[in-house]
C-alpha cells in the first residue's frame, strides 16, 4: 500500500498535544523513508471543549496526488489505524460534529488497528466496542489515560509509546527504525527512543471478528435540509411540561433524544442513596439536568444526560453521598436508583468495589506545583 | 423627484386620501418623522456626523413629547447595533444607524443580523470612511454589507426618505422577508439639507405598517427559543440559503408595499428603480442617491440640445433589480454608470454599481455598453457639467469612438 492513515481520537483540550504529537510523528517517520504526509485536525480547533471527542489524522503517501486523493475527502474513511488515547472513548463517540454515536472503529479500514492506551483487559473493552461488519486488530499501550494537554504538556511518554506501537501494527506505512530516528531527531531524547522502541517490542494485536463486540445500534440523527430548519437560528426549548410521570411525585425532565452526549464522560457519580439528605443541591447545580427526582425523593444521575464534569460530588455536603469513578468501570448506562431499590445490600457492595477500586485519573491539574508534586509520586 | 404635497387633507387624482402636515425638514428629520409614526419601541444612538442628525431630532420629539421610546445611547456601534439585535428579538421594533466608519466599527453586529433574520431598519448617512476627519459622502460604507443579506435602498429627496423608511419596516418585518434593511441618505446632500415634505398623519401610516409580530420567534419565557447557538460547518450553509430564500422573496414583498404605500399615500413610485426621461433614450446614466439632481438638470439641458438622454436611478440596490434594470437599459447603446463609491481592484477597476449593473446586463443578447465612471467621492459635488462630459463620452462609446467601455473614468479629480 502506498497510501496510509492513521485516525486519533482524544479527548477534546485535555489531549490536544498528544493528539498532534502522534500525528506529527507518523509524518516524520515516513518523512525518513522519503514519503510525503500531511498531519492535520479535524473536529479539533474551536469550539473544541474540555474532554469532548476529538479528532486528528496523519495521511502518508509515495506521491502528492495519491496524497490529495486522500485529503479531497473532509474525514478519511478507510484508516489503517485508528488510536483511541482514552479507553473511555471506546464506548462510542459523539462530537459537535457528529449526530449519534459513532462507534470507535467506524472509520477504521478492513483489517486494520484499533490501537487503545488501556490497563483493561482487551476482551473488556471488546465489550465496549461496537460490532463492525468486517474483522479487524485490537492492541493495547498499557497505560492509564494520558492527560498530555493544550495547557500543560504532562510528558509521560505516550505520544512515543504510541509511535512505537504504531510501527509494529502498520510495518506498510513505516519501519521501527525509521519512526526510532524520527524521534531521536524530534524530540532530542534517548529515553523517548527507549520507551518507543520498548512499546514495539511489547506491542501484540489480537484479531475481533464481526461476531465480537457490543450488539447495541448507535442512536443517530439526520440534519434536516433548510427548508425544514426553522429561520433564524432559532432552536426550540423541550417542552418541560411534558416531563415527569407526577403521580408518584418523581420528576424525570424531558431530555433531548438526538443529543445525549455521554460520550465526553471519562467519569461518572455513584450515589449512596442511604447517605443521601436530599438536599437538592446536586439537582439543583447539575448544567445538564441529568439527575431524576425519584418517587421517595432521591436523586438518581441519569447516563445519558450526564457529562461527568462533577459539579454534584463537589456540591455534595456529604462525606462520600457523591462519588466520582473512572467511567471504564461501568458497562452500562442503568439507573443506580432502580439497582439500589432492587437489591438494597447488593448495591451496597456494588457501590463499595466501585469506590474501592476507583483508579486516578486526573483532568489536568487542581494546583500550580501539582505537576512536580506527581513527578515525584511516581518517582517514589 | 417626487413634488410635495399639500399640506392639508384632500383627496388626490388617484382618490386615496391624503392627511398629514406640511414640513420644511431635512432629510434626518424627515426618517425622525418615520421613526415617529412607526412607532418604533427601542432606539440606539452613538454620535457620528452625519448620521447623528437623527439623534438629535428623535430627541427632540421626545422631550416634546409627541414620541416616545427607549433611547438608548450606547458607548459605541458595535453595542448601538447588538443593543437593538436583542431588543428585536423580545418584540421591540427597533431603529439603528450610523455612518461611514461607525457603521463598520458595528461590522461584527450587522454581519450576524442577517443570518438571525431580524428586521431591524438602520439609516445610513453616507459618508467616507473617515481619511483623517472626511465627512462628506461616499457610499462605500453602507455598501461594505452588500453581500450580507441587508437590503440596502438609497434614496434622493427627504419626502422618499420618510416615505421608504415607513416601506422599510413593511418589507423587513413581513414574515416572508425578515431581514435588516439600511436606508442610505447622502451625508450632507440629503442629511443637512431642508426641504417640503408632507409628513403623513399617524392613521394612515397605521392603515398601511401593522405592528412588529416575531409570532412563534419570539424571545419570551412564554416561548422557551434559543437565538443563534454555536453554528458550525453543518448547520452554516442551509443558514444562509435560509437568508437568501428571504432576499429573493423580498421582491414581491416591496412591489406589494410600493403598490400600497401609492393607495394609501397617493404617492405613486416604481419600487425599485426611477426611471427620467428614459421612453425614447438612446443612452442614459445610472446613479444611486442625491446626485440625481445634477443629473436630471443636465439631461433636461443636452435634451434641448437634441441630445436623447436618459436618466435610472436605483433605489433598491439589495435585492438588486435585475429585471427592472434589464428592462429599462435593454434598449439603449450605451450606459453610463456614475458610482459615488470606489471599487478598487474591482474588475475594470470601476464602480461596486457599474459591476453589478454589467453582471445584470450581460445575459442580454443585445446589451448596451456599460462604462464606468467614479465622481463625487468625499462629497465632492457632481456638478452639470461633469454630468454633460459623461453622457458625452458614453456617446462616444456608443459610436465606437475611444471610450473604453473597459476601462474606469474618474471625473471631477485634479490630475
Amino acid at each position: 500500500m502506498s497510501t496510509g492513515s492513521v485516525e486519533v481520537i482524544y479527548r477534546g483540550i485535555y489531549q490536544k498535544t498528544l493528539a498532534k504529537n502522534i500525528c506529527r510523528g507518523v509524518v516524520f517517520a515516513a518523512r525518513k523513508e522519503g514519503k510525503i504526509g500531511i498531519a492535520f485536525g479535524r473536529y479539533s480547533d474551536s469550539p473544541e471543549r474540555n474532554g469532548i471527542p476529538a479528532k486528528q489524522f496523519a495521511v502518508v503517501a509515495d506521491e502528492q496526488e495519491e496524497l490529495e486523493e486522500y485529503l479531497s475527502r473532509y474525514e478519511p474513511d478507510n484508516n489503517d489505524v485508528t488510536i483511541a488515547c482514552d479507553d473511555t472513548l471506546c464506548k462510542g463517540v459523539e462530537s459537535w460534529a457528529w449526530y449519534g454515536l459513532q462507534p470507535i472503529n467506524k472509520l477504521l479500514g478492513e483489517n486494520g488497528t484499533l490501537l487503545v492506551t488501556s490497563t483493561q483487559s482487551p476482551n473488556k473493552l471488546i465489550n465496549f466496542i461496537h460490532r463492525k461488519a468486517s474483522p479487524y486488530d485490537l492492541a493495547l499501550v498499557r497505560s492509564e489515560a494520558s492527560f498530555s494537554g493544550l495547557w500543560v504538556y504532562k510528558d509521560d511518554h505516550t505520544d512515543v509509546r504510541l509511535l512505537g506501537a504504531l510501527a509494529k501494527v502498520a510495518p506498510h506505512m513505516f519501519s521501527i527504525d525509521s519512526m526510532l530516528a524520527a524521534i531521536k531527531e524530534q524530540f532530542k531524547d534517548d529515553l523517548k527512543v527507549t520507551s518507543a522502541k520498548k512499546s514495539y517490542d511489547d506491542t501484540e494485536a489480537q484479531p475481533v471478528s464481526t461476531e465480537q463486540g457490543n450488539e447495541e445500534v448507535p442512536y443517530s440523527f439526520e440534519l434536516p435540509g433548510w427548508k425544514e430548519m426553522e429561520e433564524g437560528i432559532v432552536i426550540r426549548g423541550m417542552d418541560m411540561s411534558k416531563g415527569g410521570t407526577g403521580k408518584d411525585g418523581s420528576y424525570v425532565p424531558v431530555r433531548n433524544e438526538v443529543f445525549k452526549k455521554f460520550s465526553t464522560r471519562t467519569m461518572r457519580p455513584v450515589i449512596n442513596f442511604e447517605t443521601c439528605t436530599k438536599c437538592t443541591l446536586c439537582w439543583l447545580n447539575c448544567p445538564d439536568t441529568c439527575f431524576d427526582v425519584t418517587a421517595d425523593g432521591l436523586y438518581d444521575a441519569n447516563m445519558e444526560a450526564c457529562c461527568g464534569c462533577g459539579v454534584c460530588e463537589a456540591v455534595c455536603p456529604v462525606k462520600e453521598c457523591v462519588t466520582m469513578v473512572n467511567e471504564e468501570a461501568f458497562d452500562d448506562n442503568d439507573s443506580q436508583w432502580a439497582m439500589w431499590t432492587k437489591d438494597k445490600d447488593g448495591y451496597g457492595k456494588w457501590l463499595a468495589e466501585k469506590i474501592a477500586n476507583q483508579p486516578a485519573r486526573s483532568h489536568g491539574f487542581h494546583h500550580i506545583g501539582q505537576y512536580e508534586e506527581d513527578i515525584a509520586n511516581d518517582s517514589a | 423627484m417626487t413634488p410635495p404635497k399639500a399640506a392639508t387633507a384632500e383627496t388626490l387624482d388617484g382618490g386615496a386620501p391624503v392627511g398629514g402636515t406640511e414640513e420644511l425638514i431635512s432629510g434626518s428629520e424627515a426618517v425622525a418623522h418615520a421613526v415617529r409614526l412607526a412607532d418604533v419601541d427601542v432606539l440606539t444612538a452613538y454620535p457620528i456626523r452625519p448620521y447623528d442628525t437623527v439623534m438629535q431630532y428623535v430627541s427632540k420629539l421626545i422631550a416634546d413629547g409627541e414620541f416616545d421610546c427607549e433611547f438608548i445611547v450606547a458607548e459605541s456601534e458595535h453595542s448601538q447595533f447588538e443593543i437593538v439585535k436583542h431588543a428585536s428579538t423580545v418584540g421591540a421594533r427597533v431603529f439603528v444607524g450610523s455612518s461611514g466608519v461607525g457603521w463598520l466599527y458595528a461590522f461584527e453586529a450587522l454581519a450576524v443580523t442577517a443570518g438571525l433574520r431580524v428586521p431591524m431598519v438602520a439609516m445610513v448617512g453616507n459618508r467616507a470612511l473617515d481619511d483623517p476627519g472626511a465627512f462628506g459622502v461616499e457610499h462605500n460604507d453602507a455598501l461594505a454589507v452588500r453581500d450580507l443579506g441587508w437590503m440596502l435602498c438609497w434614496v434622493a429627496t427627504a419626502q422618499e426618505a420618510l416615505d421608504t423608511a415607513l416601506i422599510a419596516y413593511r418589507v423587513a418585518e413581513d414574515p416572508r422577508v425578515s431581514l435588516p434593511c439600511a436606508l442610505s441618505c447622502d451625508g450632507a446632500f440629503l442629511t443637512h439639507s431642508q426641504s417640503i415634505v408632507n409628513v403623513p398623519d399617524q392613521a394612515t401610516v397605521d392603515s398601511f405598517l401593522p405592528p412588529y409580530d416575531r409570532k412563534e420567534k419570539l424571545l419570551h419565557p412564554d416561548n422557551p427559543i434559543t437565538i443563534a447557538p454555536q453554528a458550525n460547518e453543518d448547520w452554516v450553509m442551509e443558514i444562509r440559503k435560509q437568508s437568501d430564500a428571504g432576499m429573493r422573496r423580498a421582491r414581491d414583498v416591496i412591489t406589494e408595499a410600493y403598490d400600497d404605500f401609492g393607495a394609501k399615500f397617493g404617492r405613486e413610485d416604481e419600487p425599485f428603480i426611477e426611471r427620467y426621461m428614459m421612453e425614447d433614450a438612446e443612452i442614459a446614466l445610472v446613479g444611486m442617491g442625491t446626485l440625481a439632481m445634477p443629473v436630471k438638470v443636465a439631461v433636461r439641458k443636452m435634451r434641448e440640445q437634441g441630445q436623447k438622454v436618459g436618466f435610472v436611478r436605483v433605489r433598491w440596490f439589495r435585492p438588486f433589480p435585475v429585471e427592472e434594470l434589464q428592462d429599462a437599459l435593454g434598449g439603449v447603446a450605451a450606459v453610463g454608470v456614475i458610482d459615488r463609491d470606489y471599487g478598487l481592484g474591482s474588475a475594470f477597476y470601476g464602480g461596486v454599481l457599474a459591476g453589478d449593473l454589467r453582471t445584470a446586463l450581460y445575459p442580454l443578447e443585445d446589451r448596451p455598453k456599460v462604462v464606468s465612471f467614479i465622481a463625487g467621492l468625499g462629497g465632492r459635488e457632481i456638478n452639470t457639467d461633469n454630468v454633460i462630459t459623461i453622457a458625452g463620452m458614453v456617446s462616444d462609446a456608443a459610436e465606437g469612438g475611444t471610450t473604453d467601455d473597459q476601462d474606469t473614468y474618474w471625473i471631477g479629480v485634479r490630475e
